[in-house]
């Protein structure tokens, strides 16, 4: 579904060039889900950002589908198939647009017909009622905005989705439902998910395989049965998992 | 004696649409001990923490039967004397060392400003503590860092000089409102460490504000758990996960684990009557 190879992003020229990643390869088959995790600045949110072309100063060979994806141009196709969720619900909805503009006006850029049946159909696929279709992101919860921020996703029914941290702004209990319905979608649509997160447990909770990033590369590449066992060889990888698995340690202990 | 008592802590905004109470009369008492409050968003943990050293603006209103830090009644104090409270008898450490750091006052001048404003030091003194202070927070060139502007420092790191600058007063009783949620897991435990280490070594009285049930307790001694402003359960940090509440069992097994993988999480179902007890 989604391959991308020997990719290098970076920012700014000549004195301000940055490396953000360099040559960093995956693949991902259709229907898995693949998680990239990594600390701040290690550069897994810029390989979403470059795939999608919001990062444009990257080399390096993307294919979705078998399709290569160039630099500067990505056909209405494109943003069919590939659709991205990201961090922080609060800032990627138009405050003074409503949840229905939000989602007709994403269902006409894709082309599709009939927008009055399928608003408040998208509105029943995250679990969202019809009384939510004229309200304004002001008047929604954290989990609630995440929900129509997936909606808005699915609207041109893509294949692959990049999720970009999207459960990290919520409370444990939202973070659980939205867990869940990204689950549900993914059993009932057939998606094919890469999920960036700086939480193991979460990417352990939804994906197969994942890699792990340090500044800008990717130095490991673990299954998710050798990360519920620790089985990383890569020291970096081992102290990500030594950090986040104390919490669940002194709970089996307790047990 | 306790270092802090607090007695019935009402904390309410008058809005349009009605009064809002987000804290509804909770007490406790803390000791020579760290103490963490748990809660999800609106919990009312973080007005808890700035309702005790009068930081809520109006038209947030505190109400309490009794606000005592070493016995001595702070809600009959002005604001004169309230400064002198703040900072230099109990501090505080909020989330972002971006949002709390002076941006154009470099690290040293703001510690040295913490430090002089409470004692009556010379300026070379003050300095000598500062540097002292970086170092006793992990700070390797703290030179270089005490000359260094907000933004030429890491988030890590600019967190510790906040933990510095807050414990060179060398108050009774910190208050630490989500002080690593904004860090990384791998500086996150250093930092906590750090403040950790430096509570103890002075006998101080620690109230550590988080979402993180994990963090929690492995960090504190004893948990208060908050739900829609009231407590509904105290206990042992270690014990967390022992838990009776349904709440709190809720939020623990909300979390997804790495050494036990489920299919499903489950959904935390809220019972109105948890709103009303407690």
């Amino acid at each position: 579904m989604l391959e991308v190879d020997g990719m290098n992003v970076w920012f700014g020229a000549g004195a301000t060039h940055v490396d953000a990643v360099q040559g960093a390869s995956f693949f991902v088959g259709r229907g898995e889900s693949f998680g990239l995790v990594g600390e701040s600045g290690s550069g897994k949110s810029t390989i979403l950002r470059a795939i999608t072309g919001l990062a444009p100063g990257w080399s390096g060979r993307v294919e979705v589908d078998g399709k290569p994806v160039y630099r500067d141009r990505r056909d209405r196709a494109f943003h069919k198939r590939v659709q991205m969720v990201f961090q922080d619900p609060y800032a990627s909805l138009h405050p003074r647009h409503s949840v229905d503009r939000v989602l007709s006006e994403t269902l006409r850029l894709h082309g599709m017909d009939a927008i009055d049946r399928r608003v408040p159909q998208l509105l029943e696929d995250v679990g969202l009622g019809p009384k939510f279709r004229f309200r304004y992101p002001h008047q929604l919860s954290g989990g609630q905005r995440q929900r129509v921020a997936i909606a808005r996703a699915l609207a041109g029914e893509p294949e692959l989705l990049l999720l970009d941290e999207p459960t990290s702004a919520l409370d444990v209990s939202v973070q659980a439902e939205i867990l869940n319905l990204l689950a549900d979608l993914r059993g009932e649509r057939g998606l094919t998910y890469v999920m960036v997160s700086h939480d193991l447990a979460v990417v352990g909770h939804l994906c197969q395989r994942l890699a792990v990033m340090q500044s800008g590369r990717i130095v490991e590449m673990l299954d998710v049965e050798q990360l519920r066992r620790g089985r990383a060889e890569h020291p970096y990888s081992r102290a990500l998992i030594a950090a986040s698995v104390s919490g669940g340690r002194t709970a089996r202990a307790a047990e | 004696m306790s270092l802090l008592d607090v007695e019935n802590l009402r904390v309410s905004f008058d809005t349009s649409q009605g009064v809002v109470e987000a804290v509804r009369g909770i007490s406790f008492s803390l000791g020579q001990e760290r103490l963490g409050i748990v809660g999800e968003s609106g919990s009312g943990k973080s007005m808890t923490g700035r309702a005790i050293l009068r930081l809520v603006r109006p038209p947030g209103r505190v109400e309490a039967d009794r606000i005592a830090l070493e016995g001595q009644d702070l809600q009959s104090l002005g604001e004169r004397q309230m400064r002198k409270v703040r900072g230099r008898r109990i501090s505080m450490v909020m989330q972002d060392p971006k949002f709390s750091l002076n941006p154009v006052m470099t690290v040293g001048e703001q510690i040295m400003e913490a430090y002089l404003l409470h004692a009556r030091d010379s300026r070379r003194a003050a300095r000598r503590k500062a540097l002292e202070m970086l170092e006793a927070v992990a700070i390797r060139d703290p030179e270089r860092v005490m000359k260094a502007y907000p933004h030429e420092v890491s988030g890590g790191m600019g967190q510790r000089i906040m933990i510095a600058m807050m414990l060179i007063p060398d108050p009774r009783i910190l208050i630490a409102d989500e002080p690593t949620s904004a860090l990384d897991v791998s500086v996150q435990r250093k930092v906590l460490s750090i403040m950790d280490g430096l509570v103890r070594d002075r006998g101080m009285g620690l109230i550590f504000i988080s979402h993180d049930l994990n963090l929690v307790s492995e960090f504190c001694d004893r948990v208060l758990i908050m739900y829609a402003g009231r407590i509904v359960e105290t206990c042992d940090a270690a014990r967390l996960h022992e838990a009776r509440h349904p709440y709190t069992r809720g939020l623990l097994n909300s979390l997804p684990r790495l050494d036990a993988p489920r299919a499903r999480l489950e959904v935390l179902a809220r019972d109105p009557a948890w709103a009303e007890g407690g």
